[in-house]
C-alpha cells in the first residue's frame, strides 16, 4: 500500500534539485538574482574571511591609490581599502535590509489582517491613521524620525521600519478583506476560537504571498534608504562599513582625480537593489500574478 | 462638478489635521526636550538659564494641547513660526528656496514623461521582443540605482567629456540663476539634477505605461479598430494611448508629491540650495521647529496633488465629470 502510493505519486515529486532547475527554467531572471542574493548573504556573513584587508585599517602612505592588486578597487582618501570595505558594507546593508523590511511587513501583516477582521469603526479610523502616513515619502518619514532619535544603526533602522508598517498594512488589508466572508472563518468564529485565534490561525497564513513579495521589495527599498540616510550624514555613522556612507565626504571631494571612490559604493547598491526587485517581481509572478500592477 | 470639487477639498481636512498630529506627537517625543538638546549640543558649557528662556521662547512650558493649537492655527494665517537655528521667520526661509525645488520639480516630472510615455507605450507595443526587455531593465536600473550616485556620475560624466572634448573641465555652476534673467544659465544649472531626478521617477511612470496599455490593447473596440482598417499608429495613438493613461497620471501626480523625497538628496549631490537641502540642514541642525514645518509643507503638497490628480481625471474621462 504503502509503496503504491509512492510509486503513484512519483511523478509529481519532484527533487529539489528539479525544482530549483525549473524555476531557473521558467523565471531565468529571479533565479539569477537569487544566485546573486545568495552570493550577497555568503559574503556578509563571511566578510571577515572574504574581505582581503582590514575595512577600518588606514593607511595613509596610500590615499587615493586606484585599483591594484593590494587593493583591488583602489583605496579612500584616508587610505582604507575599497574593495573590503564594499563587502563589509554589504553586512552593514543587508542587517538593516532584512531586519527592517521583516520587522515593518511582520507588524503590517498582523496590524492588516485584523483591522480586515475587525472592521467597523475600527477599520475605519486605521484606515484614516493609514492615510495619514502615506502622505509621506519614505524618506521624509525617516529623516523626520531620525530627527527625533538620532542617527545610528539601530535609530536607522527604526527609522526605516515605521514607515513601512503602514504600506504592508493596506496591500495586506485588502488581500484579507476577501477572506473574511470565507466560510472557515465562519466556521472558525462559529467554533468559538479566540479573534487572536483567527486572525494568526486562520487568516495570517492566507495572506502570505503578498507578504512576502513585501517583505523582498522593502529589503531593496530599505537598502537604498539605508544608503541615501548615510549619505546624508544621518544614517550610520564612521567608522562603520556602509555603501552610503563611502559616497560621502572624500568620494564628492576627489572624484575628479580618484573616480573609483565614487563609482565602486554606488554600484554596489544598485547591484544590490537591483538584485532584490528582480527577485520580488519573479516571486510576484510566481506566487500571484494579480498583483503585478502593485 | 463645483459640488464634487468642494466635497473633495473637504476630505482633505482629516489627513492634513492627522498628519500635524502625527508630526506633532512625533517632535514631542524627543527624549528630554528640544531645548535641552539643543544646548547639549553645545559642549556642556552654558547658562541653565538659557533652557528656560528658551522653552519661554518656544512656548514649551505651556499646556500640550495649546501648543498644538497655537502651532496648527498659525498654518491658517501663514506663520509657520521661526527657526531655531538662524532665527529667520520660516516662511521666509522657505519662500526663498521654494521657486528652485519646485523648478526642479516640474523639470524633473517633464524628464519622466518624456521618457516614461514613449519608452512605456513601444515596450507595450513590441511586448516580449528584445526592445521590451531592454526598456523594462532600464526602467528596473532606474528604481535600483540611487539618484545621488546617479548624480555623481552625471557629474564625473560632464566632467570627462567637457575636458576630453573641449579641453576645459566643466562642473554645472552653484549659484542659482533665476530663469527670468538668464533663462541659459538656469537651465544648464539645473538640467542635470532634473535628469538625475527624472530618470529615477520615470521608472515607475513606464512600468505603468506599459501594463495599463498591454491591459487596453486586448480591449474588443481595439480589436474593432483593427478590424475596420484603422492604421496600426491610430489605433495606439487614438484608441489605446488615451484610454490607458488614467492610471499613468495618478502615478506621475503621486510622484509629483514625492519629488521632494529625491530632492533631498539630489539637491545635496549639486549643492543646490532649495527646500530638500533645508530638510537635511534643519534635521542634521536640530532645528525642530523647521523640521516641523517642512513635514507639514509635504503633507500638503500631496493632499493637494491628489486633488489635481482627481481634476485631470475628470478632465481626462467625461464619465466622471458628468457623474
Amino acid at each position: 500500500m504503502n509503496t503504491a502510493t509512492t510509486t503513484a505519486d512519483a511523478p509529481k515529486q519532484r527533487s529539489f534539485l528539479q525544482k530549483v532547475r525549473r524555476m531557473a527554467r521558467r523565471q531565468p531572471l529571479g533565479a539569477g538574482s537569487a544566485v546573486f542574493i545568495m552570493l550577497m548573504l555568503f559574503v556578509a556573513v563571511f566578510a571577515d574571511i572574504v574581505a582581503p584587508q582590514d575595512p577600518l585599517d588606514m593607511n595613509f602612505a596610500d590615499q587615493l591609490i586606484g585599483p591594484n592588486m593590494t587593493y583591488l578597487l583602489g583605496t579612500d582618501e584616508l587610505g582604507r581599502d575599497i574593495f573590503s570595505r564594499i563587502i563589509y558594507g554589504s553586512r552593514t546593508a543587508l542587517q538593516i535590509g532584512f531586519i527592517a523590511a521583516f520587522v515593518g511587513a511582520t507588524l503590517g501583516l498582523v496590524l492588516g489582517v485584523t483591522s480586515a477582521y475587525l472592521g467597523g469603526w475600527f477599520d475605519l479610523i486605521f484606515q484614516r491613521i493609514m492615510d495619514v502616513f502615506m502622505a509621506f515619502p519614505l524618506i521624509i518619514m525617516a529623516l523626520a524620525i531620525v530627527s527625533v532619535f538620532g542617527s545610528g544603526t539601530w535609530n536607522v533602522i527604526i527609522a526605516i521600519t515605521i514607515p513601512f508598517i503602514p504600506k504592508c498594512a493596506r496591500v495586506v488589508r485588502s488581500s484579507a478583506l476577501a477572506l473574511r466572508d470565507i466560510p472557515y472563518v465562519d466556521a472558525a468564529r462559529a467554533s468559538g476560537f479566540s479573534h487572536t485565534r483567527i486572525v494568526l490561525v486562520h487568516m495570517v497564513p492566507n495572506v502570505m504571498a503578498p507578504y512576502l513579495i513585501m517583505v523582498t521589495s522593502f529589503v531593496g527599498q530599505a537598502i537604498l534608504l539605508e544608503a541615501s540616510l548615510s549619505y546624508l550624514g544621518l544614517g550610520v555613522q564612521e567608522p562603520t562599513a556602509a555603501w552610503g556612507l563611502m559616497l560621502r565626504g572624500g568620494a564628492e571631494q576627489f572624484f575628479e582625480s580618484a573616480p573609483w571612490v565614487a563609482i565602486f559604493p554606488g554600484l554596489a547598491i544598485t547591484l544590490a537593489v537591483f538584485a532584490f526587485n528582480l527577485f520580488g517581481d519573479a516571486l510576484r509572478d510566481a506566487l500571484d500574478p494579480k498583483l503585478r500592477s502593485m | 462638478m463645483h459640488k464634487y470639487l468642494v466635497k473633495r477639498t473637504l476630505m482633505m481636512v482629516p489627513t492634513l489635521i492627522g498628519a500635524a498630529i502625527l508630526v506633532f506627537t512625533l517632535m514631542h517625543m524627543i527624549p528630554g526636550d528640544i531645548c535641552a538638546l539643543r544646548y547639549a549640543g553645545t559642549g556642556g558649557s552654558f547658562d541653565a538659564n538659557l533652557i528656560g528662556i528658551c522653552r519661554e521662547e518656544l512656548g514649551l512650558n505651556r499646556p500640550l494641547y495649546v501648543q498644538f493649537f497655537t502651532w496648527l492655527g498659525g498654518f491658517f494665517i501663514g506663520d509657520f513660526g521661526e527657526s531655531m537655528w538662524t532665527g529667520r521667520a520660516i516662511s521666509e526661509e522657505i519662500g526663498v528656496r521654494a521657486v528652485l525645488s519646485l523648478q526642479v520639480a516640474v523639470m524633473a516630472t517633464i524628464v519622466s514623461v518624456i521618457i516614461a510615455i514613449p519608452m512605456g507605450t513601444i515596450s507595450a507595443i513590441r511586448q516580449n521582443t528584445w526592445i521590451d526587455y531592454v526598456v523594462r531593465c532600464f526602467s528596473i536600473a532606474g528604481i535600483a540605482m540611487p539618484s545621488f550616485w546617479l548624480g555623481i556620475l552625471i557629474m564625473l560624466g560632464l566632467l570627462w567629456t567637457t575636458q576630453n572634448w573641449f579641453g576645459q573641465a566643466w562642473i554645472p555652476p552653484i549659484q542659482y540663476v533665476s530663469p527670468i534673467e538668464d533663462p541659459i544659465g538656469n537651465l544648464t544649472q539645473l538640467i542635470w539634477p532634473a535628469l538625475a531626478t527624472g530618470y529615477r521617477y520615470s521608472a515607475v511612470a513606464t512600468r505603468m505605461t506599459r501594463s495599463a496599455l498591454l491591459e487596453v490593447l486586448r480591449e474588443d473596440y481595439i480589436r474593432t479598430a483593427r478590424a475596420k482598417g484603422v492604421i496600426e499608429k491610430l489605433v495606439v495613438n487614438r484608441h489605446a494611448l488615451k484610454n490607458s493613461m488614467l492610471p499613468v497620471v495618478t502615478v506621475i501626480g503621486i510622484e509629483f508629491a514625492f519629488l521632494m523625497g529625491g530632492l533631498v538628496v539630489t539637491e545635496q549631490v549639486f549643492n543646490l540650495n532649495g527646500l530638500g537641502k533645508l530638510f537635511v540642514d534643519s534635521v542634521t541642525n536640530h532645528d525642530y521647529a523647521l523640521t516641523q514645518a517642512l513635514v507639514m509643507l509635504v503633507a500638503f503638497i500631496f493632499v493637494c496633488m491628489n486633488i489635481v490628480i482627481d481634476l485631470i481625471y475628470a478632465w481626462l474621462d467625461p464619465r466622471i465629470r458628468y457623474s
